[in-house]
């Protein structure tokens, strides 16, 4: 199935007298690996609330899959093939880490999840432990989600996010609150697991090793705009990136 | 997995049939009630499961009971099977057009916006003196697809016939609550963000378990007023909808029977407290909810059917 | 135009007995968290106690000062609150802070239940009457109407109550403190605020109210048991309507639904008994959490 193309163009969001994001245009083709970053309130988190529903931007176009998804309801963005993963794991704390894989997983079943069919049935379960082993998570099926390291956490709400036929992959710092020498593992993990699948992957990060060693593209943001839009080597020494994202000395 | 909850069920009937062998007319009476009521509280449990509390379910008990009095009255209907299909029909309708409103809330607003839809219920009726206003109607005995018994036969077969709806439907939502749509309703409960952003709708997994319960609330009370022959606005009081989500809290979410199992024993220390101890009932249903509370949060069926999770 | 004003002045009367009825429980909820179905139940107690202090002191001699009995009365509210508001507070309540708001409803239901007995046992099944204080007042004549001046001295006593306890809100430094815990009550710890000691005051307050409300009603009516069932749901939807939590949202809740009320039993009496929770259900369908609702801070 052919994946689409992401086209962002002019969009603008203010929160009251905060400008949230301003003249955000983009295009990320098929397949591609972008990273943004940026200081926080610099416009990241906006802009990735904004492709999946949570906010609806002022003016300004998302086109995606030959529509323009700008204010559409996250539901419906999830169906069309952008999902998303959360800063903080969102799961479900009572139930067990194939259960969460259950949900996703029935949600996004060929026919829509059944009245019927049982969750816990034999060919189910299969399929979920199949994408927890692409995550390397599956020896953590029957546990509870409060039992879990920060960083299995995240690798599931990752491995959740990806059940159904995702074309685009947001991540939302997927190791921010992953100790220090797991965030490598973790990220070699993921991105093996996304890559195999053909998915456009955009992720938000801080860390600046993880942006160089993993994205071709690099958006940088500051005050809500985009001020940088290159390879990873070209935004980390452009000056006025330093100045405002990165810190590093000029 | 399934030709389990088909022998589980058909073990179930029999053996609450032979209640209609064993037990004393005042007993099957009784019987009778708690599991017409249990229906009421299964249908709380459904929604308890996607993390709301209703405090109104009179409103469909009371709905049903009405539904069935006034066309077994107006239209000399009399086959239980009519009433029962009539009171459901009418109920799912009235679910259908709550349910959506209703599942905009969640906590203490949809306990209470609830709860002024079943109040408003009791309000009208009451007023409505053409209708038998407080003090209500009665309902002619019911007739079996032609049959019409009397006296304790009359009993047995609408025992039989609760006995019969209440494992139908406990097996029904037995089924749904293992289903696809069953692990997605406690998934919302637990993160309802999460399960918008999988893809599904919160708000229609909100609807469906109310609708349910908007339906086997329906089924409680025609059932009830045909067991006590008379109906009356109190069915839609907030108290009586109180004691629906006390025998709720009792059986918790886990197990289908221990809802029917709560039902009985509110039942039963209802009779021989009203016997024995006529002013203290209440105490000793008020204790009996704190000590669940605390020591069983999940409810009788925790006891049965160990889930892992944690409590509220 | 005499409909309008009779149905102003009996809005008036409703709204006031509503109000002194209502803004316990909405500060209780404010500053515990907790939608306290007892509060019923503390208004019944009160309503009892009132009566048997008021029976008391007639029967002490007290007809040489009838003005007495209010004193009588008001006393009982307090009594009922330095023994039960610290009962329920330290001996039940506190073990449930923090938890689930719908958990800590269905407690205050269980505790509900149990004081409804108690009453009964304490009290009896058979009404109080003790309607002396309800007559000392004598009649108002308002246009072609007689209406007791008892019920306006509850409006009185409504608006000294709603003054008071936004005074002591806003105005007292104890209040403010109040106002914190209600706004954050963790916060409010690692500030060294005693919160514990903030929620058994907020209750004991609460109880007050709600007993004071019982208090001033005993002798309109007749007290039997059962008293607390009807007014615990009629005080919900004014806390629901005004925002819980909000003590000028009672006050506005209270007196919308008791004009309401008045409009309808003088021009559809049908809708009497209903017309309050429709008017709830309308203010949430638009306001969904009821018209001044305390601000929830969400804490990512």
């Amino acid at each position: 199935m052919s994946k689409g193309v992401l086209e962002v163009r002019d969009l603008q969001k203010s929160f009251g007298a905060v400008t949230a994001a301003q003249d955000i245009s983009v295009t990320v083709p098929e397949g591609g690996v972008y990273s943004l970053i940026g200081t926080n309130g610099a416009g990241k988190t906006t802009f990735v609330n904004m492709v999946t529903g949570y906010i609806k931007p002022d003016s300004g176009t998302i086109n995606f899959g030959n529509r323009n998804i700008a204010g559409m309801a996250p539901r419906q963005i999830t169906r069309m093939g952008i999902h998303r993963s959360f800063q903080i794991a969102q799961l479900c704390n009572e139930l067990t880490v194939e259960e969460n894989m259950l949900v996703a997983d029935a949600i996004h079943g060929r026919s829509g999840p059944s009245f019927l069919r049982r969750a816990h049935s034999a060919e189910a379960r299969e399929r979920a432990i199949a994408t927890l082993e692409r995550f390397n998570i599956a020896e953590h099926r029957d546990r509870l989600v409060p039992e879990l390291s920060g960083g299995v956490k995240k690798l599931l709400d990752i491995a959740m996010a990806m059940a159904g036929d995702t074309q685009i992959m947001l991540l939302d710092e997927p190791t921010s609150g992953v100790a220090a020498d797991e965030k490598f593992p973790i990220m070699d993990l993921v991105m093996e697991a996304l890559r195999s699948t053909g998915v456009t992957i955009i992720f938000v990060e801080h860390d600046m090793d993880i942006v160089t060693r993993y994205s071709e593209r690099v958006l940088a943001f500051y005050d809500g705009r985009i001020i940088a839009d290159d390879a990873p080597g070209e935004v980390l020494s452009d000056p006025e990136v330093q100045r405002y994202v990165t810190g590093a000395p000029a | 997995m399934r030709s389990n909850l088909i022998l589980a069920a058909v073990v179930a009937f029999v053996v609450l049939a032979a209640g209609s062998v064993i037990l004393p007319d005042w007993a099957m009476f009784l019987f009778a009630m708690a599991l017409a009521k249990g229906l009421v509280c299964l249908g709380i449990v459904g929604m308890m499961r996607g993390g709301v509390v209703s405090f109104g379910q009179g409103l469909y008990y009371c709905l049903g009971a009405y539904t069935a009095t006034l066309v077994a009255n107006s239209f000399g209907v009399s086959d239980i099977f009519v009433l029962t299909l009539l009171s459901s029909a009418v109920c799912l309708l009235v679910g259908m057009a709550f349910g959506p409103l209703l599942s905009s809330y969640r906590g203490i607003f949809f306990a209470m916006l609830s709860l002024a839809l079943s109040m408003v219920l009791y309000g009208s009726l009451s007023k409505m003196s053409v209708i038998g206003g407080t003090d209500g109607l009665n309902i002619a005995a019911p007739t079996f697809l032609g049959w019409a018994p009397e006296g304790r036969t009359l009993q047995t077969a609408l025992y039989i016939y609760v006995v019969a709806i209440v494992v139908i439907a406990g097996a029904l939502m037995r089924i749904y609550f293992d289903s696809e749509r069953g692990l997605i309703t406690l998934a919302t409960r637990d993160n309802e963000l999460r399960v918008e952003y999988l893809g599904a709708s919160v708000r229609n997994v909100m609807t469906y378990n109310y609708v349910f319960g908007a339906v086997l609330g329906g089924i409680g009370g025609t059932i009830a007023a045909l067991a006590l022959g008379h109906v009356d606005p109190e069915f839609a009081f907030w108290t009586t909808s109180g004691e629906f989500v006390f025998v709720a809290i009792l059986a918790g979410y886990l197990s289908v029977p221990a809802v029917f199992v709560a039902a009985i024993i509110l039942e039963m220390v209802r009779s021989f407290s009203n016997l024995y101890f006529p002013n203290t009932w209440q105490l000793a249903l008020g204790i009996f909810l704190l000590i669940v509370i605390v020591v069983l949060p999940n409810g009788l069926g925790s006891l049965v059917n160990r889930r892992k999770g944690n409590a509220a | 135009m005499d409909l309008a004003a009779t149905i102003l002045v009996d809005g008036l009367i409703y709204a006031g007995w509503l109000f002194i009825v209502s803004v316990g429980l909405t500060l209780v909820f404010g500053v515990l968290n907790i939608l306290n179905i007892a509060h019923g139940s503390l208004y019944a107690i009160g309503a009892y106690a009132s009566a048997s202090m008021v029976g008391a002191y007639f029967a002490l001699g007290g007809e040489a000062y009838p003005y007495g009995s209010y004193v009588a009365m008001i006393l009982a509210a307090v009594l009922v609150a330095l023994v039960i508001g610290p009962l329920l507070e330290r001996g039940l309540l506190r073990f449930f802070y923090g938890r689930d708001e719908v958990l800590n409803v269905l407690v205050t239901y269980a505790v509900f239940l149990i004081l409804e007995d108690i009453m009964k046992l304490i009290w009896g099944v058979n009404p109080y009457f003790v309607y002396e204080p309800y007559t000392l007042l004598g009649d108002v004549e308002i246009g072609p109407l007689f209406y007791v001046g008892y019920d306006f001295a509850v409006i009185a006593a409504a608006i000294i109550v709603g003054l008071a306890v936004w005074l002591s809100l806003n105005k007292t430094r104890t209040g403010k403190v109040v106002l914190a815990v209600i706004h954050d009550s963790e916060m409010s710890q690692t500030m060294g605020v005693n919160v514990q000691r903030i929620y058994l005051a907020a209750f004991m307050a609460g109880t007050f109210l709600a007993a004071l409300g019982g208090a001033l009603t005993a002798p309109m009516i007749s007290v039997t048991p059962g008293l607390g069932v009807n007014v615990v749901i009629v005080a919900f939807a004014v806390v629901i309507i005004g925002g819980l939590g909000s003590v000028p949202g009672a006050a506005i809740g209270a007196l919308m639904v008791g004009i309401s009320r008045a409009a309808s039993v003088h021009l559809m009496p049908e809708a009497e008994l209903f017309i309050i929770y429709f008017v709830m259900a309308i203010v949430l369908l638009f306001r969904p959490e009821g018209l001044f609702a305390k601000t929830q801070a969400r804490k990512i």
